[in-house]
């Protein structure tokens, strides 16, 4: 009987803790969103961000993205083949990418390696009393360093999940056409066809956006509420990328559920 | 670290991404969600409008020449109203037909026009009278087996 | 103009953490002028009465003044112009570590300033050479040796010419050469600015070299005041302990323990 309330507890507490968690980010955001006023008046602190962040991170994505589009080429061919379908090809890693591949991919991809920066940074920041110098210099941190981060994380994610998809219809083209011998014609019509630019292409840029807030603000949170020692930033960077991909994966869902009933 | 530097390389980073949206604009989707061509709205009733969707094309001979923008129950025939945007390049005559079509056999439907011989043209918010509905599988099995077990039967008392 | 208030008082403060006290109706006065440290063991408190001072916390209750405004009191743009009139020199020089020498003293001027780039230039290279680093100004924070960053932030700190300037342990972790000249430049810079600055510290030696006053802190409150040459006369135990570094007395050398031959002898685990 004892093992049942305590288990009870336990559950009660854990979700306590995620609802308090919760608040504090909501109003982490709204602390952050008052504080934006400086990213207006100096815009050189969000460009130097969206330097490091995003700029930073456009390798990676455009790998993944050839290399997503080049695989999914492959793989769907081999099974539309079989139903004689071969040239929908480039119609299938189109809607692939442009509804789902390209906003969860690139948003997971840049959590880890954007994200985890981030949250290093500020942390490491808070650990050496940087953020307190700032402080005491009447300078308030949260407009100064985190605000520009949020920022250009949410200015760069959805750049990138567009440069992500792009990249991946052309590894779809050059698998398709060029290796696999499906018609270019036929290829970029039927994949016309079937995309439809407010539905899918704008679809997926919301969706874009929606995960940088997401990824951003958890990144920026995570690396202001660090533990000020080595293993406490270690801990926040971990939880940064472990709870973004969980976010962005739910939030999808949400979000798919919303925008691609049948209409 | 240099600013011109960091300055040169997030406007190749914004510039590359916006040339991969207008990539995925104009290669990768269809542009007829853009082109808002002025068109006239028209409606026409169907006893019933089988898988027609929203935004289900218009055609004639097999050419686009508009959307459906709306589908409804009318209460008073119950019948399907279903309004269409016919772009205005495209005039069609008053006694002009309407029917459901499925491109191949089990594809995508849509109205199919095929235009009449009189001289006044559709104007908009005008009905389309002549229509035929869409062919329901489950109903021309049906009927399938109706005929076919009435040819059957027909054989039996005329081998009699 | 001669301001006999105290620059900083502190009036019967307390403040904890929960049910944890750190400081019990603690009373302070800090003179203009002049350079008092604040010493006692590990832990007793010091940091955070700077903290206190600084409006980074606020007191359970009692009053923390300076220059005659209540700091809890304050709004956000009074704070915001109290701290423009502090310095602070954090412990282990918190410089911003993506800037250069040059770029930390110069950002306050720029942030808070609308001075000119070329007369920002002369300030910075000016306060570098009072610390005499200027030949180091375009060094990045991680090619400095610790008592060079120190006294980068030391520049950094008096880069506004403040009235009040609190040091939080600024002679931890220096050789024996950057102690001596971190002593001194606290001293010239306070004497020069006319301002006055309070030294949260446990080194002895150095500190009583530099200062005007002493105030001893244990269990939460003040258990000795007065000046360098009282302090060391003094044959209060625990400044007796305190100044010559004794290993047992008033803060004893054991932690709580058991009986030690029986926990040897396994008696206990």
């Amino acid at each position: 009987m004892k093992t049942i309330l305590q288990g009870v507890e336990f559950i009660g507490r854990q979700v306590t803790d995620r609802l308090i968690l919760l608040g504090a980010i909501c109003r982490f955001l709204i602390s952050i969103l008052l504080m934006s006023a400086m990213c207006l008046r100096r815009p050189w602190l969000v460009v130097r961000e969206v330097y490091f962040i995003g700029v930073l991170s456009l390798l990676i994505i455009v790998v993944s993205g050839l290399f997503v589009g080049l695989v999914l080429g492959l793989q769907m061919y081999d099974t539309l083949e079989r139903f004689g379908s071969g040239d929908g090809v480039g119609m299938v890693v189109a809607l692939a990418l442009v509804r789902e591949l390209g906003p969860v991919l690139s948003a997971l991809l840049f959590s880890s390696r954007a994200g985890s920066a981030v949250t290093a940074e500020i942390g490491l920041m808070k650990a050496t009393e940087q953020l307190n110098a700032l402080e005491m210099m009447a300078i308030q941190p949260l407009a100064r360093v985190i605000a520009p981060r949020f920022w250009a994380g949410v200015i760069s994610l959805p750049l990138l999940n567009v440069i992500f998809c792009a990249l991946g219809v052309f590894g779809g083209y050059l698998v398709a056409v060029q290796l696999l011998g499906v018609d270019a014609g036929t290829f970029w019509s039927q994949m016309q066809n079937a995309v439809d630019f407010r539905q899918d292409v704008v679809n997926g840029i919301i969706k874009s956006v929606i995960f940088a807030v997401a990824v951003s603000l958890i990144a920026v949170y995570e690396g202001y509420s660090a533990v000020a020692t080595a293993e406490g930033v270690s801990r926040a960077t971990t939880r940064t990328v472990v709870v973004s991909a969980l976010v962005v994966l739910a939030l999808d869902f949400v979000l798919t559920a919303f925008m691609f009933r049948g209409f | 670290m240099n600013r011109t530097l960091v300055d040169l390389w997030v406007g190749f980073f914004v510039a590359l991404g916006m040339a991969a949206v207008v990539f995925l604009a104009l290669k990768v989707a269809n542009q007829s969600s853009f082109r808002a061509a002025p068109s006239y709205e028209v409606h026409a009733y169907f006893t019933n409008i089988g898988g027609l969707k929203m935004r289900s094309p218009v055609k004639s001979a097999g050419v686009v020449v508009g959307r459906v923008t709306d589908i409804q129950l009318d209460t008073s025939n119950y019948q399907a109203k279903v309004s269409m945007a016919l772009d205005n390049r495209y005039e069609f005559s008053v006694d002009s037909s309407a029917s459901i079509i499925t491109s191949g056999l089990l594809g995508e439907q849509y109205v199919g026009l095929d235009v009449g011989a009189e001289e006044d043209m559709l104007k908009a918010g005008d009905t389309i009278e002549f229509t035929s509905s869409a062919l329901l599988l489950e109903k021309l099995i049906g009927e399938f087996g109706l005929n076919k077990a009435t040819s059957t039967s027909a054989e039996e008392t005329n081998h009699e | 103009m001669n301001d006999q208030s105290a620059m900083v008082e502190l009036e019967q403060v307390s403040f904890g953490y929960g049910s944890r006290k750190i400081l019990h109706n603690i009373s302070l006065r800090i003179p203009r002028g002049k350079v008092v440290a604040i010493m006692g063991g590990s832990g007793c408190g010091k940091t955070t009465i700077l903290r206190l001072i600084g409006g980074q916390v606020k007191p359970t209750s009692g009053r923390v003044l300076v220059d005659n405004q209540s700091v809890e009191e304050l709004n956000a743009q009074k704070l915001f112009l109290l701290r423009r009139k502090m310095g602070m020199l954090f412990q282990m020089g918190a410089l911003f570590t993506d800037q250069t020498v040059f770029e930390n003293v110069a950002f306050q001027m720029r942030e808070h300033t609308d001075l000119p780039e070329d007369l920002i230039r002369n300030l910075v290279l000016m306060k570098l050479h009072a610390v005499g680093l200027r030949g180091a100004h375009h060094l990045m924070p991680s090619e400095l040796s610790g008592g060079m960053a120190r006294r980068v932030a030391l520049a950094r700190c008096i880069a506004l010419d403040p009235e009040l300037i609190l040091y939080d342990e600024p002679f931890a972790g220096l050789d024996p050469i950057s102690l001596g000249v971190i002593g001194q430049l606290i001293r010239r810079f306070n004497d020069a600015l006319g301002a006055t600055s309070i030294v949260v510290t446990h080194d002895i030696k150095e500190s009583l070299k530099i200062v005007d006053y002493v105030y001893m802190i244990a269990d939460g409150t003040v258990i000795a005041e007065g000046t360098p040459a009282d302090i060391q006369m003094s044959d209060h135990p625990f400044l007796a302990q305190f100044v010559n570094g004794k290993a047992d007395g008033p803060v004893p050398f054991h932690y709580p323990a058991p009986d030690y031959a029986s926990h040897l002898l396994g008696a206990e685990r």
